[in-house]
């Protein structure tokens, strides 16, 4: 049985429906992430699940508890956020032990624990200092601490490294990842980078204006996008409205070029327009192979040297696609206005959802 | 360039002078008049006359206690208030704000009669009619009269920490209302509240119109009428409670200072 479980959440303000029917499954010592762009409802339905906001309709469960009328004091559930947000009267050690002071426990006890969770941070020596004393990762790391003193029973994680600089950020982020590994503990975490959400995630849950788009495993979304958002959202895929041929056949034509896809667009007819995702690794200068490839003409329009690898801007006629190829010394990339014949599998051409 | 820096730059001397001139002219003369008591030579007689005075004390004290209760009611009324603004009301800002300025439109006069038609002896809450109850009048009017300040002081030392969430990450941690206000709440707004509270002290010490109006025995009144009476003696009542004001100044400037307090 899941662990949280999330069913038929909804949120509005005023008339405004900012989170609709949100349905979610998170198993016990998951590491869940909640991406998407600013505005797409992922920071509503953590606060929901923290207990900030109400839910307007549908329930929340945690560990088979009903929490969905509960308030936030009451749900044993510890949040790390974007702003730290360390009382600032207090010191480092008495900022780990707030919950434990509040939860009425005995001095040594809290002791204890603190000097627990201050070597789990790597910290110990900062115990006395006062949180503006520190910088911002080890004020992070200090509110990391804070919300798992109490043992909650859900760690949720707002946005927590977006306020940090890109070194820290990356280097907190697995730190983060390997003390939720050590303590088994479940968690969510929001954060608009895609990078971020496919380095440390168990799960992803893309998410845009309130709904969920797709929910996969990080190597799911980022190689089978099922909606134009979600491939446009996460990596560099190529977008390429393609017109359906024969759907049967699972044939389009792209610019004037005839493609052929491994996937159906369901229910189209002949003439529709379906969009097509084609990553960038995926295209290479050799024709596609009879029967199980694609093949297109373009005209090459930018060389870009990025080091072991070289990005290149390719045009059919209207429409550009853009290529990853691995540096080579022995095969120098092709010339700008070279005429060029571009090869992908079939399976490598996704055939994405209509947009709702 | 350096010339029309140098020449901007004298004309800032003469204006920071020319105002310096302004207000201590007044102030100098004033602390010269006051030791002359003594005819033909300078001491602090008029200083010992007023300071060995019971009616001083009295009105001084009395005085000083009106002003503390007024700053622990104050503060009980305006830090709930804002805080509660700042995280569930931020709509009815606008209009908090207004009613907090009130005082500053309307002329203590004003009021202080509008108190006495509703809480005259013969009125269905005669808060006038026994001396105890009228003081209490005079603290409520006191937290009126010092409600800009107060609310102001407390409004933005709110605003510079991040109140919502500061409450939310300690409800968190499972902690409810009074552990969030007492814990948290007052100790991060220590400095503000002290800023309100000495510019609190400071109108509530040397208040006249209320208290005159109100009948109490308050250092207000008392240096109005030393005032219509001596010659001397006024000149260093003025001096005395001028030093009181900046003395409630400086020690905003040291407590703002303090480290432990929001930076």
């Amino acid at each position: 049985m899941a662990f949280l479980e999330i069913d038929h959440l909804r949120k509005s303000f005023g008339g405004n429906a900012v989170v609709s029917d949100f349905s979610l499954d998170v198993a016990k010592g998951e590491f869940l992430t909640f991406l998407g762009p600013s505005g797409c409802g992922k920071t509503t339905v953590l606060r929901m699940v923290a207990g900030f906001e109400t839910a307007s309709g549908g329930t929340i469960r945690i560990g088979g508890q009903d929490v969905t009328r509960l308030r936030a004091n009451q749900r044993r559930v510890g949040m790390v956020f974007q702003s730290y947000a360390l009382f600032p009267n207090l010191t480092v050690a008495e900022n780990i032990g707030f919950g434990l002071k509040v939860a009425k426990c005995p001095a040594a006890e809290i002791r204890a624990r603190v000097d627990d969770m201050l070597q789990l941070i790597k910290l110990p020596h900062l115990a006395g200092r006062m949180p503006r004393q520190l910088s911002g990762g080890q004020q992070q790391r200090v509110a990391l601490a804070r919300a798992l003193a109490n043992k909650p029973e859900l760690l949720l994680l707002d946005e927590p490294l977006s306020a940090l600089d890109a070194k820290i950020r990356v280097a907190l982020r697995e730190e983060m990842r390997q003390v939720q590994r050590d303590l088994g503990i479940t968690s969510i975490f929001v954060t608009h980078d895609q990078e971020e959400a496919l380095s440390i995630s168990d799960r992803i849950v893309v998410m845009n204006e309130g709904r969920i788009e797709q929910i996969g495993t990080p190597f799911e979304i980022y190689n089978f996008p099922r909606t134009r958002f979600v491939a446009s959202f996460v990596g560099t895929l190529n977008l390429l409205d393609g017109q359906v041929v024969d759907a049967a056949a699972g044939r389009f034509r792209i610019d004037g070029q005839e493609v052929v896809a491994a996937g159906r667009p369901d229910g189209a007819v002949a003439g529709e327009k379906r969009t097509l995702a084609l990553r960038p690794e995926a295209i290479s200068f050799r024709p596609g192979e009879p029967g199980t490839g694609n093949t297109l003409n373009a005209t090459i329009e930018e060389v870009s040297f990025l080091g072991a690898v070289i990005r290149i801007r390719a045009r059919l006629a209207e429409v550009t696609l853009s290529l990853d190829i691995f540096n080579n010394p022995h095969a120098p990339p092709p010339e700008r206005g070279a005429n060029v014949t571009l090869g992908f599998t079939r399976a490598d051409l996704l055939v994405l959802e209509p947009s709702a | 360039m350096s010339r029309a820096s140098s020449a901007s730059r004298t004309g800032a001397w003469i204006a920071f002078i020319l105002a310096a001139i302004y207000f201590l002219v007044p102030l100098f003369a004033t602390v010269e008049f006051s030791m002359r008591m003594i005819q033909g030579q300078y001491s602090l007689e008029a200083y010992r006359v007023v300071l060995s005075d019971p009616n001083f004390q009295a009105t001084f004290g009395y005085s000083a206690l009106i002003a503390v209760l007024t700053i622990i009611a104050g503060i009980i009324l305006v830090v709930p208030t804002a805080y509660w603004l700042q995280l569930r009301l931020p709509r009815l800002r606008p209009i908090v704000e207004f009613i907090t300025l009130l005082p500053l439109i309307i002329p203590p006069i004003v009021i202080v009669f509008g108190y006495l038609r509703l809480f005259n002896s013969s009125s269905f809450l005669p808060l006038t009619a026994s001396e105890r109850t009228t003081d209490l009048l005079l603290v409520c009017a006191y937290v009126t009269l010092s409600l800009p300040y107060m609310y102001r002081a407390v409004d933005t030392g709110m605003r510079a920490i991040d109140i919502r969430t500061l409450t939310e990450a300690a409800e968190s941690l499972g902690a409810g209302w009074p552990t969030i206000l007492f814990k948290l709440i007052f100790p991060n707004l220590r400095q503000a509240i002290l800023s309100g509270a000495f510019l609190t002290f400071a109108i509530a010490i040397g208040e006249f119109t209320m208290a005159s109006l109100l009948d109490r025995p308050a250092f207000g009144p008392y240096l109005q009428l030393i005032g219509a009476n001596r010659a001397y003696e006024p000149s260093a009542l003025a001096i005395i409670a001028f030093i009181v004001t900046w003395a409630c100044m400086g020690l905003i400037q040291l407590v703002a200072r303090k480290p432990g307090g929001t930076p």
